[in-house]
């Protein structure tokens, strides 16, 4: 819900503060998530992170999340996708070239950066997103990464 | 390695090298690092399968260009046909790839073929989505976006590998180039935007059209405190105004451009329109080309390439050189093409 999603970025500082204790108490829960299994662990956990991101952030489970690069402002809402940048369409009023009625995702990622203290973070250039992780937990991710960095690439 | 001059083995019809810290060696490159204020245009693609229509904008073009985009906004004759057209003519190209429009396993198959037909610049755009154009109902790809579409393909050529990392055997030599609006928001955001670009391999820039030139001095000066003028080669985008309700259409139907109101007067108060347009785009030239860590211009003369040569000579801005890329391709131009007086 676009409100919602404002919302998000009004409060990017909040938000990294949140994720800075909940990243790693997650991720130290690695012990836990390999006794249940990560594969058997992937369903609930995603179906959790989608409940939850969707509603804070309309999340379209890239399954490789960048929110903390981008001011809180998920930039799969982007109608093209665009994960470093805004596109030069963007209109006068800061709204979108392909949805006039939507503000552009970057200019509030823009906005949202500028609240984080990580919020330089916006400059870093960001591969291309791997539509093989679709759908996939990005926080299980993050564990799957730290047992393992080559195997993880795949879901 | 060539062989010295002596050797029986040496070939003085052999290709000319690429000299040594060049990406392509092309006639744009060796322009822009020889410092000279550079000239590039934009060959409008036609809605014909006619390759003489094609030589007919290139040699009017090519007067005044160090290097001619093939560009493709919507559905038209495509960047890679158009410049395997002309780079079998001798003409100096600069192949347009829109993430719009493909994948990645097509753009790298693209840019390998490009090369391979002597294509030594490759601008990496995003492209406009598909509801500006002439198909809205098109799916529109975006699989990689401007940035990591100049990474993929510096990785071709710098590492001689595809993104999937399997090797390549001979890399694509080309100039990267990209976009740039600085005449959209996130203001703020923009100098910062071309940094990451220019990160990502971007060697040139080519901006949208500039009518703001306060705007384009604000967004120059963040540049050149940044230091991206010394990594990238910056050329402007600019175009004559055929009418101040042209300028209203585009300002409203094109994404990204921005026309301010006092130009839009300055047409209307105008005898006549298209050569007040002309002037206007001489004036502006000359104004971006004082503007220091400026290496150029981009005419993108929409369905008015007949003027981009008497433009381009009365702004001054080739410095007295002339850049007449190919006599080779005059003899496929046909004579009664019109050319308006200067």
């Amino acid at each position: 819900m676009l409100a919602v999603r404002l919302w998000s970025v009004r409060n990017a500082r909040l938000l990294e503060r949140v994720y800075a204790v909940f990243e790693p108490l997650f991720a130290g829960l690695a012990p836990l998530w390999r006794r249940i299994g990560l594969d058997r662990a992937e369903r609930p956990i995603a179906a959790a992170e989608r409940t939850i991101k969707g509603l804070l952030f309309d999340c379209r489970m890239c399954g490789r999340c960048v929110l903390s690069s981008t001011g809180m402002s998920c930039p799969m809402n982007c109608p093209k996708t665009l994960r470093n940048g805004p596109c030069g369409g963007v209109r006068e009023n800061g709204h979108c070239e392909v949805k006039p009625d939507m503000p552009c995702v970057w200019v509030k990622a823009w906005e949202g950066s500028t609240r984080m203290a990580g919020g330089d973070k916006i400059g870093m250039v960001q591969p291309p997103v791997d539509h093989r992780l679709k759908d996939s937990s990005s926080w299980l991710r993050i564990v799957r990464e730290r047992a393992d960095p080559v195997q993880s690439l795949t879901p | 390695m060539t062989e010295p001059r002596e050797s029986p083995l040496y070939d003085p019809g052999a290709p000319f090298p690429i000299p040594e810290g060049y990406a392509s060696g092309s006639r744009l490159e060796r322009v822009l690092r020889a410092g000279r204020f550079a000239v590039t245009a934009e060959l409008n693609p036609l809605d014909s399968a006619d390759l003489r229509e094609v030589y007919d904008r290139a040699v009017v073009l090519s007067e005044v260009a160090d290097a001619i985009n093939a560009s493709g906004a919507n559905t038209h004759m495509s960047s890679v046909g158009i410049c395997a057209l002309l780079t079998r003519a001798g003409y100096s190209t600069v192949m347009q790839i829109s993430c719009r429009d493909r994948n990645r396993i097509a753009i790298q198959g693209d840019v390998l073929g490009a090369a391979a037909m002597g294509v030594r610049n490759i601008l990496c755009l995003t492209g406009d989505g598909v509801q500006a154009g002439d198909q809205p109902g098109a799916k529109p790809v975006f699989d990689l976006d401007s940035t990591s579409l100049l990474a993929t393909i510096r990785t071709m050529r710098d590492d001689r590998r595809f993104l999937s990392g399997r090797a390549i055997t001979v890399p694509p030599r080309v100039l990267l180039g990209a976009a740039e609006n600085p005449f959209a928001p996130p203001y703020n955001f923009r100098p910062l935007r071309l940094a990451k670009k220019i990160a990502a391999g971007a060697q040139f820039i080519q901006t949208q059209y500039c009518y703001d030139i306060p705007l384009l001095e604000r967004f120059m000066a963040r540049v050149r405190d940044m230091g991206l003028h010394e990594k990238a080669f910056i050329l402007v985008g600019v175009a004559p105004l055929a009418s101040a309700r042209t300028a209203k259409w585009m300002r409203s139907n094109v994404p990204g451009v921005h026309i301010p109101d006092d130009v839009i007067a300055r047409l209307e108060s105008a005898a006549n329109q298209k050569a007040e347009g002309k002037a206007l785009c001489v004036d502006l030239i000359q104004r971006i080309r004082a503007i220091p860590g400026v290496a150029g211009i981009h005419m993108m003369a929409y369905r008015q390439e007949e003027l981009v040569s008497d433009i381009v000579q009365a702004s001054g801005a080739l410095a007295g050189r002339r850049p007449s890329q190919n006599p080779g391709a005059r003899p496929v131009h046909d004579p009664s093409i019109r050319r308006t007086a200067s």
